[in-house]
């Protein structure tokens, strides 16, 4: 009444480590989710996304809280979820599955003591006593940093102390795969930084398949093997973190990492090519492409120089080559990583430093003249 | 005590931030903002409250009071008063928790249609409760006469009856406090338990149950406070026979009409009542859930 395996399935059943693979379509509301995933052992896959893309959907269907419409989930050769139209559908049950969740919010029991709380996840995967789960307890409080607090209530823990717990009692359930749900979101950044390592050499220790889903870019490259970028529901982009958020090619991935990205076609302009965008603006670009090529150019905010004025209309551009110049207009302004971040004509983001700030006139709607070399900009192909 | 954080133990972490612990609340501000006049109907209140019980007391005949109290009338009607209570409580327990889960966890109308039954027995006057139990369970009622004619069992008045009464009247007190502390604690402590692997059953007993111990303990206190009073739907649905079905609300009623004992009975078994009650209600609050030990 443990609610155990039967005998026969437990050896290749709950705990075995494998890789986490998913495809799975659900349809909700305004959401039409279509994702497909695949997690190695010892890895850590981030899903990127704004609010709303499927992300915590995603989430759900793999610790088995939500029945997608159609697709399957497996850890390893295991069938977690198979749901196909007019098939019968094998949804297993949270507490059968060996996927562990570790959310925004660490969740760990008020009325348990930090050793408790991990014990209750030794217990609940059965096979122990109360005595050999205490001890299991230190050892995993041990891991996270947490040696010494093993008798504490969360109450009388910080926030970054109980979400160590919280992830010592994920870990100590030994999933298979582990679902962090913006674990770090709420804790401050030194305490976050801390945590974030725990996560890395823990998720490696334990062999442990981990999604991670979070909208900080940071945790991205700190923590992941590949990055998937989730937009209304479609996966977008793929790869590994370095690859996709520096050279990005989706806005919000280009937002997301903090780098200029126009999508356009080429075009053939009187003094040489030009980046032509959905809504008009022309941006020279290196001749790298033949004209009516779709492609898309990145560039980094720091890498404009800017201006006040311009007697062109905005979108307009020339000067000499090897350097696009164009004219554009503040649309708003935002605090920068050294300096003020300006959105200019067509979301190009420029980066202004504080000593060029009294040069310029930056109320909304003013003119600015904007100027990138050749080499600072990358033409490439829409994918 | 609390405050220690880096000195505990020898083993205290090194990578704890100790600067973060964020459990502090905001103290009450210095100067009150509530206006002055609402402590004038607040004692009027508190007076109406308070003062017949301070009467009972100034008015009860202390010499006899020893006597009084430990008559045989009045030590039967408390000892039944006190079995009975005991019965409906652990009644409204086994079968009321379980009623306030299924509520908390259902959604839409079903929830406000079983909220809305549940509600019943507490708006509804104990008198007509009575009356509706003897329809459904007396001689000749709905199940009453299944049972009388199949089985031989006879219900109303016998002390059997009186525990009925009792967790008909007692059971809204408890079912709609354990609901309220279960919707107020959510299902994400629920959700975790389960992806850890632990069975609904392991879920309930350790996770859920205990995080609505408080609201199970005031429950529970409210369920028994409310048995121990129990009148009206004791009264027509089991009677007031002596040491039968005579609780001590029946006693007392029964000794203030001269049936047999004094008016000077009757509040002395009233002042054993308020006793029994504010005993129950200290008990209470001396046991809090998780501050054990």
């Amino acid at each position: 009444m443990s609610g155990g395996e039967p005998a026969g399935a437990a050896g290749q059943g709950t705990g075995t480590p494998g890789a986490v693979t998913a495809d799975v379509r659900v349809r909700r509301g305004v959401l039409a989710l279509d994702a497909t995933l695949r997690v190695e052992p010892g890895t850590v896959v981030a899903v990127l996304g704004p609010n709303g893309a499927g992300k915590s959907t995603l989430l759900d269907v793999l610790a088995g809280l939500l029945v997608p419409d159609d697709g399957t989930v497996r850890t390893g050769e295991r069938v977690l979820t198979d749901v196909r139209a007019g098939g019968r559908a094998t949804v297993v049950r949270p507490e059968r599955r060996s996927v562990g969740l570790l959310g925004q919010d660490p969740l760990v029991f008020p009325h348990l003591t930090a050793r408790e709380n991990v014990a209750f996840a030794v217990r609940a995967r059965g096979g122990t006593n109360a005595r050999a789960a205490r001890t299991e307890a230190d050892d995993w409080l041990a891991r996270v940093d947490l040696g010494g607090l093993a008798d504490r209530r969360p109450a009388a823990l910080s926030g970054g102390q109980r979400q160590r717990v919280a992830l010592a009692r994920a870990l100590a359930a030994r999933p298979a795969a582990l679902l962090l749900d913006e674990p770090f979101a709420q804790l401050d950044v030194r305490t976050a930084a801390a945590l974030r390592d725990v996560v890395r050499q823990q998720v490696r220790a334990t062999g442990t398949a981990a999604v991670l889903v979070t909208h900080d870019a940071l945790d991205a490259l700190t923590l992941a093997d590949e990055v998937l970028v989730l937009v209304d529901g479609t996966v977008v982009e793929r790869g590994r973190p370095v690859d996709v958020l520096s050279d990005p090619a989706h806005p919000f991935t280009a937002a997301l990492g903090g780098t200029n990205l126009l999508l356009g076609t080429v075009a053939d302009d009187a003094r040489g090519p030009v980046l032509v965008t959905a809504d008009g603006l022309r941006v020279p670009c290196p001749p790298a492409l033949a004209a009516g090529t779709p492609a898309r150019l990145t560039f980094a905010p720091s890498a404009v120089e800017v201006r006040s004025g311009g007697e062109q209309a905005p979108g307009s551009s020339g000067g000499p080559a090897g350097t696009a110049r164009w004219f554009a207009r503040v649309v708003d302004l935002e605090p920068g990583t050294t300096g003020v971040r300006v959105r200019t004509t067509g979301d190009v983001l420029v980066d202004v430093r504080p000593a060029d700030l009294a040069a310029l006139d930056l109320r909304l709607g003013a003119p600015l003249a904007l100027a990138v070399p050749h080499t600072q900009q990358r033409l490439r192909p829409r994918r | 005590m609390t405050t220690g954080t880096p000195a505990t133990g020898p083993s205290a972490p090194p990578a704890a931030p100790a600067g973060d612990v964020r459990a502090s609340r905001p103290a009450d501000p210095p100067v009150s903002v509530t206006p002055l006049l609402l402590r004038l109907p607040a004692a009027l209140a508190l007076g109406l409250l308070v003062l017949p019980v301070v009467a009972l007391v100034v008015r009860a005949d202390w010499g006899s009071l020893p006597a009084d109290v430990t008559s045989p009338e009045a030590l039967s009607a408390l000892g039944l008063s006190l079995v009975t209570s005991t019965a409906s409580t652990v009644a409204c327990l086994v079968l009321g928790v379980p009623l306030a889960v299924v509520l908390a966890r259902s959604r839409g109308w079903t929830a406000d249609v079983l909220r809305a039954l549940v509600t019943l027995p507490l708006v509804l006057p104990p008198t007509v409760g009575g009356i509706a139990l003897l329809f459904l369970l007396g001689r000749r009622g709905l199940l009453g006469q299944t049972l009388d004619a199949w089985f031989g069992v006879t219900i109303p008045f016998t002390t059997l009856a009186v525990v009925i009464a009792q967790t008909f009247v007692a059971m809204p007190f408890l079912v709609l406090g354990v609901e309220g502390a279960l919707r107020t604690v959510g299902t994400r402590y629920e959700t975790v338990a389960a992806t850890l692997g632990a069975g609904r059953w392991t879920v309930l007993r350790r996770v859920t149950l205990p995080l609505v111990a408080p609201g199970l303990v005031s429950g529970t206190v409210l369920c028994f406070a409310r048995a121990l009073g129990e009148f009206g739907a004791t009264a027509l649905f089991a009677g007031s026979t002596a040491g039968v079905t005579r609780t001590m609300p029946l006693a007392i009623y029964a000794a203030f009409n001269g049936a047999g004992v004094s008016q000077g009975t009757a509040v002395a078994l009233s002042l054993l009542l308020v006793a029994a009650a504010v005993a129950v209600l200290l008990a209470a609050r001396a046991w809090r859930p998780g501050r054990a030990a």
